[in-house]
């Protein structure tokens, strides 16, 4: 306040602006809200835009009104997308919760060379997802495939199998793929949640007599609920926008048996080049989005019932 | 604490007076069993990737003659083949551009907006904060589309600026995130110190908060980086030619061709495009760790 330096000279405007809060938090904040509102609010609101119009690659298109959605709305693969998606994203999610679950329970036990255990696990979620599917796509192969190699050495088949070529064995790989990539993201952040639980309650339970089974249903359980909430909505969440494995995977096929929305979107536009339908599909993915975020939000409302919290 | 087990592992026993149900055969049975076939099965996709890229092609589909589980001959044959006669140093060296310079804008203006939001406190900042995480959460599967356009319409199609300038739009609401819950750490006090002594805000965000946060700024740093390294679709979209492409986008584009795939060369090229973020993940495990539940958490 009474700074004389500041008194001697004529403050300048930035100057001015630094001493409020407001200002000084304005600043602050300009380089990141530019870029959002740029590239993301923005963009945002483009694409809603796009999926009211029928702009296609090096066109500008016009209004269409809700054309694209009523074109979408009689379109049989777009429903198919939408199974796929629902389909892909539930067994996922469900299968990724309980190894994810079970594999952080396995690293909250003491043994030795737990924390390389917890650092090979996590190496699946290091590596960029679509220089692993590649490597899933070569285990998947219709001839070589490892796997089918080694089943029929056991003789528990006959013939390699066809991963990606029938449409329910390609639903089955890329899901399978996908667990395999989520499963650490789970597990380790479900670890997390488990290492704050304290002990003693453990303990307590143990004198009372609770079996292992229902300190972990009574005691662990109802502990890890608000992180599972956040947890499962960030992997719904990424599982439902997921398109690099399906890209590298099957690229949709066998007949659109595995185009998720993301897929559909992507080869509607930018191969097909009609920006405003694939803008539609996208667009069509929000509502799912949000109510996943609204489950989410939700299930942390239930954290601070159970802590008899106020906040 | 139970006389046939010595102090050290009575310490590390988490139940008191429970380890006569922790016999070893139970141990072995509920947790080493499942913890091995859980660790087999995650890493084997990388021991095939690299066994491939080592094979010889005559020994590569001759399972008859030769354990496809083991490699007789190894050869660096496909990897030469990738070094030298296809654009992948190119790509690596793209990758490497857009990954460093994004990672650095996104955590210059990651600071200031966390800073602002948790310390300096204006008019609004806990709706802010919301909206950062909110940004967080908007996929880039329903953004790439009008981004596609967007970046057409400036002109910066086809460039690594193009990447450069998106990929911020998911690393400024992470870095933000976790930066936020690693200032909240820092107490009130040592600010209010410093102002009472005559400190500016620039002095006290540079001088006092910046040195506390730096495991907060190595998080976020390093995430964000591999963020970049391993994103896919905004490469695929922005980018047309084989110059331009970084590792992820030109490893699936370039080298799949026709219906005869070079797997030797394929797998030589996910596992050196992998190798970056494993050897960077390998020196700061815990700075991953701490980063991604610190991004759930809060």
């Amino acid at each position: 306040m009474s700074n004389p330096a500041a008194t001697e000279h004529k403050p300048s405007f930035l100057e001015r602006l630094s001493q409020s809060r407001n200002g000084l938090g304005f600043l602050f904040m300009l380089p990141a809200a530019v870029f959002l509102l740029c590239f993301l609010t923005y963009p945002l609101g483009l694409g809603v835009w796009l999926g009211f119009t029928d702009t296609s690659i090096g066109r500008t298109g016009m209004f269409i009104g809700l054309e694209n959605y009523i074109w979408l709305w009689n379109d049989s693969v777009f429903w198919l997308s939408v199974f796929n998606t629902l389909l892909y994203t539930f067994v996922a999610s469900v299968l990724k919760f309980v190894l994810g679950l079970w594999l952080a329970l396995i690293l909250n036990e003491h043994m030795p060379f737990k924390n390389l255990f917890r650092a090979i696990i996590l190496l699946p979620w290091v590596v960029p997802t679509v220089l692993s599917a590649l490597a899933f796509w070569w285990i998947f192969d219709s001839q070589f495939s490892i796997i089918s190699w080694v089943l029929m050495e056991w003789g528990i088949i006959s013939r390699p199998i066809n991963f990606l070529g029938d449409p329910n064995n390609a639903r089955a790989s890329v899901i399978a793929a996908n667990v395999w990539r989520g499963i650490p993201f789970v597990a380790i952040s479900l670890l997390a949640g488990l290492q704050t639980i304290p002990q003693s309650l453990h303990e307590a339970a143990a004198l009372d007599g609770a079996t292992s089974w229902q300190r972990f249903r009574r005691v662990t359980l109802p502990l890890l609920t608000p992180i599972i909430a956040v947890v499962m909505t960030f992997s719904v969440l990424f599982t439902f926008t997921d398109f690099q494995l399906i890209y590298v995977l099957t690229r949709g096929g066998p007949v659109n048996a595995t185009h998720l929305m993301a897929t559909l979107s992507f080869q509607r536009a930018i191969p097909g080049g009609q920006l405003g339908e694939g803008a539609a599909i996208a667009v069509a993915m929000i509502p799912f989005l949000l109510a996943a975020i609204l489950f989410s939000f939700f299930g942390l409302q239930r954290r601070k019932w159970q802590q008899g919290g106020t906040d | 604490m139970s006389r046939s087990t010595t102090a050290a592992e009575t310490m590390q026993d988490d139940i008191v007076g429970m380890e006569q149900f922790n016999t070893l055969p139970r141990r072995l049975v509920v947790l080493y069993l499942p913890l091995a076939v859980f660790v087999f099965v995650l890493l084997f996709p990388f021991y095939w990737m690299a066994i491939t890229a080592v094979k010889p092609n005559y020994q590569l589909t001759n399972y008859a003659a030769y354990s496809p589980f083991w490699v007789v001959q190894p050869t660096l044959e496909h990897i030469r083949y990738l070094l030298f006669e296809t654009s992948y140093p190119g790509w690596l060296w793209n990758t490497m551009i857009v990954s460093v310079f994004s990672t650095v804008i996104s955590l210059a203006a990651s600071v200031f907006a966390a800073y602002a939001i948790e310390r300096v406190r204006f008019t609004g900042a806990r709706v802010t904060g919301l909206m950062i995480f909110l940004a967080y959460l908007v996929p880039p599967s329903i953004l790439f589309i009008p981004l596609a356009f967007l970046v057409f319409q400036i002109g910066i199609f086809d460039s690594r600026l193009a990447l450069i300038l998106t990929y911020p739009t998911f690393l400024i609401p992470f870095c933000t995130w976790l930066l936020m819950g690693y200032f909240r750490s820092i107490p009130f006090e040592l600010e209010e110190s410093a102002l009472v002594d005559g400190a500016t805000r620039w002095q006290i965000l540079t001088k006092i908060v910046l040195p506390l946060a730096v495991p907060g700024l190595i998080s976020a740093g390093i995430f964000a980086f591999t963020l970049s390294w391993n994103e896919f679709i905004y490469a695929l979209t922005f980018i047309a030619s084989s110059e331009n492409k970084t590792v992820p986008v030109g490893v699936l584009t370039e080298l799949v061709r026709g219906d005869v795939y070079e797997w030797g060369a394929l797998m030589a090229g996910a596992l050196i495009g992998s190798l970056p973020v494993v050897i960077l993940y390998s020196f700061f495990v815990d700075y991953y760790v701490s980063s991604m539940t610190g991004a759930v958490k809060e």
